[in-house]
């Protein structure tokens, strides 16, 4: 039988992902990539083991850990750098509290999702780091439709979307000043759906947070947050347990969970053809402002 | 939905076109609306503000609004890009804004399609910016251009309205050597032929626009002839068990390769054989364009990134001085005096442009040899040496090895894209 390889859409956004990452690889001297244990950085991973194999990956992964990670996230780093082969570095929200780069949110509602980008340039500065490629996706929220693949930013880590390179055919322009980076967003083109399917289609390994599973959790603005010893509970929020699974995972602060009996890769592609709300519509760090995402992706943040 | 049903669908890449008032964004809100690839929290979001404006309607163009500085405002200043699905196929648009002074978005969103949807108005017919639209698609070699006649519910949804224009647009077809085109009278306002089939229009007996974008051929629209494959990276893992491992890592540009191929490496020139194509962890047998793949030689010959493996007796133009179209990108126009670099496939290189051979007015198709001062958003012919040969082919047959951006060395900014003659 001859080998070929099957080109539907999910093949050809692969071809794409993986083209880019090669151009990451040529382009740039020392590029980074973002790791955050969610779903759509773990296939980042997976296109550029695919990118590159037999050889390794020829960078790093970076995550920037606000320390209010679930368990199972870390657990799932920890073993997938060591699997790969891959040199891990790690950006800490913490530290950058105790250096006093970063002040922390008090009272109730106070995430460090924002804090994450004082450290992450930090880092990205620290390691010299001229590319950081990350798992951004244009179908995600409106201030990223109009996303590079190659975004540049200039040497405070700012975006400016009214200063960004048009991108033609595949020809992709990563020339920068010294002090300048970009960050590089190979699954641009990939919805949520396109991202589950690729993960069936594969068959990647996922964390178990993504299945669904007992937790103690409280409702807030219509969103179920999981407990925490961190999380202030407000007058009338009460702990239940639920069974619940993740859409989308940030730190444990700002990621809503899911009432599902999902417990499969393909129940989880049902659910996900079925829902009526988008993945970021769980995700409280979007619902500050209508244009809260374009705000934090202006400062540098991912 | 059949889990498994997803294996066999295929992805569709458009663009559209259209200024402010033809309802391009009514146009794709319909799309995504009737598709139903808008979810509740996004339908919420755009009713609040429907409301707010004192709007009985949901205005479906708010779906598409963009930045902030955007929607201050109330133009589209960039290429945007959307998605939607039907069970046959995933769709990517870049949805471009059509004003005049946004011509290099229009070529920067046309330059990745399959196909284009040129919005015409129904009560205006043919107007200057659709002239505009559609040289752009023809310069740019859209395979697929679907002429939209919108608004049709603003006239009457009359039979007559539609003829006439289309037969003007028809003309410009023929002139404009555009390869395949589809006339389609919509509402987009009303739904009428874009997912559904009009209840208003008896008249008219062909597919709905949806209809059209799910089962239009585009496989036929690949190069499957000429075998180009960029080498864009070398693989050669520093590990025991693949130490004599040497990949050429690439994605194919067009024609078919398989093991055993025998082939010439460009620019030594050298012949050899393909040993084996790697995809991941598999030894395939066949590779197609636009595939991300991995190629052994049956000898050891020294190729870089820039290189090019190509089939024997079918091989791409070898120089280091050719003409080109160009469309201008940045606000300061192109400079004689000036080096610029050169980007072509997985090359790059510096360059100077020789001569400015003429400016195309992109309303009346004329070429202007007189005034060569070239600015942002205008298209002109010109002449380049680059510091060293290229391999390329003649854009029309091939977009991948036809086409280059140039860089400001300065600024390091893509101030043009250009399509080799």
């Amino acid at each position: 039988m001859t080998k070929i390889i099957n080109h539907n859409h999910l093949r050809e956004l692969e071809s794409e992902a993986i083209f880019v990452m090669r151009e990451i690889a040529a382009q740039f001297e020392k590029p980074v990539l973002l790791f955050s244990g969610g779903k759509d950085s773990i296939v980042l991973v997976h296109l550029a083991v695919k990118a590159f194999y037999p050889a390794r990956i020829p960078f790093p992964l970076l995550h920037i850990d606000t320390g209010h990670n679930f368990q199972e996230t870390l657990d799932y780093r920890d073993e997938l750098v060591e699997k790969i082969g891959a040199k891990l570095y790690i950006g800490s929200v913490q530290a950058s509290i105790d250096k006093g780069r970063a002040t922390e949110e008090m009272g109730v509602g106070a995430s460090r999702n924002k804090l994450q980008t004082v450290t992450l340039l930090d880092t990205l500065e620290e390691l010299k780091a001229d590319a950081a490629i990350g798992g951004g996706r244009r179908d995600e929220e409106k201030a990223r439709a109009k996303e590079r693949f190659f975004s540049h930013r200039d040497a405070f880590g700012q975006w400016d979307p009214k200063n960004q390179r048009p991108e033609l055919w595949n020809l992709f322009n990563g020339k920068k000043n010294m002090g300048e980076h970009f960050r590089v967003f190979p699954i641009s083109n990939w919805t949520e759906m396109d991202v589950w399917q690729y993960i069936l289609m594969e068959n990647i390994p996922m964390p178990s947070l993504y299945y669904t599973h007992k937790r103690r959790v409280f409702m807030r603005d219509g969103i179920w947050l999981a407990e925490a010893p961190f999380m202030e509970l407000k007058e009338g929020e009460e702990i239940v347990e639920l069974d619940v699974r993740c859409r989308t995972i940030g730190d444990i602060s700002c990621t809503g969970l899911n009432l599902s009996t999902a417990d499969n890769l393909e129940d989880i592609v049902k659910e996900v053809a079925a829902s009526r709300v988008t993945e970021r519509g769980g995700r409280s760090d979007d619902k500050r402002s209508e244009a809260a995402m374009e705000d934090r992706k202006k400062e540098g943040y991912f | 939905m059949d889990s498994k049903a997803y294996l066999d669908m295929s992805l569709l890449r458009f663009t559209t076109a259209g200024s402010v008032d033809d309802g391009k964004s009514t146009l794709i809100g319909r799309l995504l609306y009737d598709s139903k690839s808008i979810f509740e929290d996004q339908l919420l979001a755009i009713e609040e503000t429907s409301k707010r404006k004192g709007q009985v309607d949901v205005d479906l163009s708010l779906l598409t609004d963009g930045l902030r500085a955007e929607r201050e405002q109330g133009i589209t200043i960039d290429v945007a890009y959307r998605y939607f699905a039907t069970p046959l196929r995933k769709f990517i648009i870049a949805d471009t804004p059509g004003h005049i002074q946004y011509t290099r978005n229009m070529v920067t969103g046309a330059s990745t399609a399959n196909l284009a949807i040129i919005l015409v108005d129904a009560r205006n017919g043919v107007l200057e910016q659709t002239l505009r639209h559609t040289f752009i698609a023809s310069l740019l070699n859209i395979p697929h251009v679907v002429f939209c006649i919108n608004k049709m519910d603003l006239v009457g949804y009359k039979k007559e309205t539609y003829d006439s224009i289309k037969k003007e647009l028809e003309q410009l077809v023929v002139k404009l050597n555009l390869r395949d085109a589809r006339f389609i009278p919509i509402s987009a306002k009303y739904g009428d032929n874009v997912v559904d089939a009009s209840e208003h229009m008896d008249w008219y007996s062909g597919t709905t626009l949806l209809h059209l974008l799910e089962t239009i051929e585009i496989n036929h629209d690949l190069n499957m002839t000429d075998g180009r494959f960029p080498v864009q990276y070398v693989i050669r893992p520093q590990q025991k068990d693949y130490h004599d491992y040497r990949g050429y890592a690439g994605r194919i540009a067009s024609g078919i390769f398989k093991p055993g191929d025998k082939v010439k490496v460009l620019p030594s020139e050298l012949t050899t054989e393909i040993k084996a194509i790697d995809f991941y962890q598999e030894e395939i047998d066949e590779a197609l364009p636009s595939q991300s793949v991995t190629i052994r030689l049956a000898n050891e010959i020294d190729i870089s990134r820039g290189g090019m493996i190509v089939h024997q007796g079918n091989e791409p133009t070898i120089s280091n001085n050719f003409t080109l179209d160009i469309c201008w990108f940045n606000e300061k126009p192109l400079d004689l005096s000036k080096k610029y670099l050169l980007r072509h496939t997985t090359n790059e290189l510096k360059c100077i442009i020789k001569e400015v051979n003429y400016r195309t007015n992109i309303v009346t198709y004329e070429k202007d040899f007189a005034d060569k001062n070239i600015k942002m958003n205008e298209i002109a012919n010109i002449t380049l040496v680059t510091a060293k040969p290229i391999f390329y082919d003649s854009y029309r047959k091939n977009r991948t090895t036809g086409s280059v951006i140039l860089i400001d060395e300065g600024t390091n900014e893509t101030v043009a894209a250009g399509m080799i003659n």
